[in-house]
């Protein structure tokens, strides 16, 4: 196959960018995406260029490191698919293919393809965990969990935190990635004591990053490689009203903050 | 000067070892934990427990990762499993089983201590992940489910769909990013170890670079520990992440730290097959698959390109099954791989270029229903379906044995620390566990088990009993170190040749597949030797790294990388040379049995093989800690 690719290039993050052209000539259906970048590269390196800068790792669809906007679609036509498991047997002999990173403005590009994610580890810092040191856990079969919650607590943990909601979004929003990670822990009875403590301070953390608000539109989903369902959007509202009013009713009763 | 392999296993009853040496160890009083700086390299399962634990106990902890994020470790890759002998079943588990199985599945070259303690924490992990909020399969009842793995005919594996290393990755990274807020643990993410610093024989920091940046600068600290996981990808292609390498124990070894079993790697027997030359990686397809799937070739060559599904059921050879008729297709990985390559070796190999076997559900199917198959399995026949473009609950899943796991790596005592004084290593990255093979599910244990459970006492250990002198950046030791991180960084650039870094990389994979892959010999062995320091010359003559030092530049990281692979792949056909004997995934086809088994040395190779790095151009001095076994009894490994 031979493709045309029109790339994103930029040096740096304060340089400014643009689209460039590049053949990319013997490109074998059963490639990955990747794997093709890598031909365009290698002939780039050949001739002294600096090659295209990506961010990939483990090329099995799970590190989440990979991510670009293919022909403005987040993670490319394949649907629950990551860019590094895309293979281009999804693609004809003669397209063009527009490759650019993900556009967010929390999201600032590094360099080409590659841009900072740090704001979602941010998130899960302010909250996105339960918080048990290691050690003196009670057997593990001491804390039943019915299956479904165990079931649907996995398919919200299945996140793979590639920030595609994010880029996919109108609003650059990350609420399907933080309210994947509140159901994950919140369908769990382990998570219970911190459930609304960390609503409140994950989605008050999405604020102080600059992402955008939900306004449902739902991009995000189809985006998503894991195909996690924005239902999980609505627990985390749910659970966010419900802190908000208790913390209320708590700084009521004890007569404001302190 | 030889090395001093002290393994400091503590005295007494197998089963009363750990508690004993807890008990005996140096305490860090609370307050003084807090004056005291650990660098933890690596954020996988090993590394990203560490640092999280020691933080909670109260150290100052340094993180660092060469990913944008702790969360993208390796580990988050690993499918199927975790073992631990919590018996839930009533199978007739028992620490003492799993202790034993792990030894036997290591083909007796690893040391008992260690691997008692390590299944006695295995059953503590399962209790950590659960209060973590990790969301292990439950059965209707609400209890933990088991499946089994290779190597062992009791259900001990907890598993999280085909996605365990993930989810037992993320509870170690959301209690480290607990511990980043927490303001315990500085984290550096995009940053890599390119050097030890060794400060008057004891490992002091460490010198980094910047990746997006580029800037290069010491880091100091108290102690230092690597979790940087192993070395697979010396070649090339493997079931490893694209940027997982050998630098920062390669580094450590130079400043002085032996390195263990190089030769030791493991070649796992289901993997998606090679499909061409423009391939970068190979994915693996969980063992777990083989509770359910049959392994099978067709029994005469002639039918080797037909459809598997016009190969009627007489004319299939299940050659696992026939082979070792009690553990099946649950054979170990070494063992299953072995008996792959050899039906391919003798033209039944199925798929493109005959090096394919099928791994076939059918019969599963049939008795349980395609529902319950993708229940189990979905995600990896997705993933499956998504690279090969075949529909595994159709046709037959088509696998191949690839390089997955390295059992070898720095040597360190039974407290995780490695000869230079408070170098500590842990998880893949040491040598400690797993001897000649790893079972299925026991690196995730590991990892954790390293982590979580060991490290956090044997470093307040050392830290407890040793006086530290202050160090700073105008140390000689730490300039020198910084200036010839910042040499060779200009070096690899100052090339300018015409080979890229991905084609040395290729071709030096190609002569360890070849040379140093599923069978050794002492001929192509040496011809691997010849090669390699040709190669590793070509390299430095001819490489192409374009841009600069001073922003991101993945070249640059990546050929570093592999230069540090073309000397570790010298040592690692040395030490299969030296190793006249066979076991676990090292097979020489001088020493086999008469049905083609492995067969050990028990009175000449029953101990560790340390080297020692001598010197640029010289040949490394290989020290022996001789393995003892008090309560197991070398046997030949049997799973017939």
């Amino acid at each position: 196959m031979q493709l045309t690719l029109k790339v994103w290039r930029q040096p740096g993050p304060n340089a400014e960018g643009g689209l460039q052209e590049y053949q990319a000539t013997d490109i074998s259906p059963d490639m990955s995406f990747l794997e093709m970048l890598d031909v365009v590269n290698e002939k780039l390196i050949e001739r002294g260029e600096v090659p295209i800068a990506f961010d990939h790792d483990c090329r099995e669809g799970i590190c989440g490191s990979c991510g670009m906007m293919i022909n403005g679609v987040a993670h490319g036509p394949m649907k629950g698919t990551a860019t590094c498991q895309l293979h281009m047997r999804s693609f004809k002999d003669g397209d063009t293919v527009v490759i650019e990173p993900w556009r967010a403005r929390a999201f600032p590009v590094i360099k080409d393809l590659v841009v900072n994610r740090g704001a979602l580890d941010r998130i899960v810092a302010a909250g996105g965990y339960i918080s048990v040191s290691t050690g003196g856990a009670k057997d593990a079969n001491s804390i039943p969990v019915p299956k479904v919650d165990a079931d649907r607590s996995m398919d919200a943990a299945a996140c793979i935190g590639c920030g595609a909601c994010v880029a996919a979004c109108p609003n650059g929003s990350a609420s399907l990635f933080t309210s994947a990670k509140l159901s994950h822990l919140g369908l769990l009875p382990q998570g219970q004591p911190e459930r609304y403590r960390r609503a409140l301070k994950m989605v008050a953390q999405m604020d102080i990053e600059s992402f955008g608000g939900c306004t449902l539109f739902g991009e995000c989903q189809e985006a998503c490689p894991k195909e996690i369902s924005i239902d999980f959007i609505s627990r985390m509202n749910r659970d966010f009203l419900v802190a908000s009013v208790r913390a209320q009713a708590d700084s009521a009763r004890s007569g404001g903050d302190g | 000067m030889a090395v001093e392999l002290k393994s400091r296993i503590p005295a007494g009853p197998l089963p009363e070892k750990w508690d004993r040496h807890r008990f005996e160890m140096k305490l860090v009083n609370p307050a003084n934990k807090r004056k005291y700086t650990v660098i933890v390299v690596g954020s996988g399962l090993a590394g990203g427990a560490a640092a999280a634990t020691l933080s909670e106990l109260g150290y100052n902890v340094r993180c660092y990762c060469y990913q944008d994020s702790p969360r993208r470790a390796h580990s988050i890759a690993a499918q199927g499993g975790i073992n631990a002998a919590k018996n839930y079943q009533n199978d007739g588990d028992s620490i003492q089983r799993l202790f034993y199985d792990t030894i036997k599945g290591g083909d007796f070259r690893s040391r008992e201590g260690n691997v008692y303690r390590l299944a006695q924490i295995s059953v503590n992990i399962i209790d950590q992940c659960v209060a973590q909020g990790v969301p292990f399969a439950r059965e209707y009842g609400g209890l933990l489910a088991n499946r089994s793995f290779g190597g062992a005919q009791v259900s001990r594996t907890f598993y999280a769909r085909g996605q365990t290393g993930q989810q037992l990755l993320l509870g170690a990274y959301q209690a480290l990013e607990k511990e980043i807020h927490r303001g315990g643990v500085k984290m550096f993410p995009r940053t890599e170890m390119l050097d030890l610093i060794v400060v008057n024989g004891r490992a002091r920091g460490i010198v980094v670079r910047d990746e997006v940046t580029g800037k290069i600068e010491p880091h100091l600290a108290d102690a230092v520990v690597l979790a940087t996981g192993g070395y697979g990808n010396v070649f090339y292609l493997s079931t490893n992440a694209k940027g997982c390498n050998a630098t920062a124990i390669w580094r450590a070894h130079k400043r002085g730290a032996a390195f263990a079993n190089p030769c030791f790697t493991q070649i796992h027997p289901t993997c998606i097959p090679v499909a061409g030359e423009h391939q970068s990686k190979l994915t693996l397809m969980s063992e777990s698959l083989r509770n359910d799937g049959r392994v099978w070739v067709p029994k005469r060559k002639e039918d080797a390109g037909k459809s598997p599904l016009d190969v009627p059921e007489q004319d299939r050879d299940y050659y696992l099954e026939r082979k070792y008729p009690s553990f099946g297709n649950l054979s170990p990985r070494d063992i299953a791989s072995r008996a792959a390559k050899e039906v391919c070796d003798e033209g039944r190999g199925v798929g493109p270029g005959g090096r394919g076997v099928y791994l076939d559900f059918a019969d599963a199917i049939k008795r349980l229903g395609e529902n319950a198959i993708r229940e189990r399995y979905g995600n990896l026949f997705e993933m499956y379906q998504r690279i090969t473009d075949e529909n595994p609950y159709k046709v037959p899943m088509r696998i191949y044995p690839a390089v997955h796991y390295t059992m070898g790596g720095l040597w360190v005592d039974y407290n995780l620390m490695s000869n230079i004084p408070g170098l500590h290593v842990a998880g893949e990255a040491n040598f400690s566990d797993h001897g000649a093979n790893r079972l299925g599910a026991s690196a995730l244990m590991q990892g954790l088990a390293d982590g979580y459970f060991v490290l956090p006492n044997t470093l307040g250990d050392y830290l407890g009993s040793t006086k530290l002198e202050p160090v700073n950046v105008d140390d000689a030791a730490v300039k020198s170190a910084v200036a010839e991180v910042a040499e060779r960084t200009r070096r690899l650039l100052a090339v300018k040749g015409k080979r890229t870094v991905a084609s040395f990389h290729r071709e030096l994979g190609r002569i360890m597949w070849e040379y140093c892959g599923m069978a050794r010999s002492a001929e192509g062995l040496r011809k691997a030797l010849e090669l390699i320091p040709a190669l590793r010359a070509e390299f430095w003559r001819d490489v192409m790294v374009p841009g600069e030092g001073a922003d991101l530049n993945q070249t640059l990281e990546h050929a570093g990388r592999v230069a540090d692979f073309l000397e570790l792949g010298e040592l690692m056909c040395r030490d299969a040379l030296h190793r006249e004997e066979s076991c676990g995934g090292h097979f020489r086809v001088e020493h086999q049995t008469p049905d083609g088994e492995a067969k050990r040395d028990d009175e000449h190779f029953a101990y560790v093989a340390a080297w020692e790095y001598a010197g640029e151009g010289q040949a490394p001095i290989l020290n022996k800690e001789p393995l003892v076994y008090e309560n197991i009894k070398l046997s030949q490994r049997s799973y017939k």
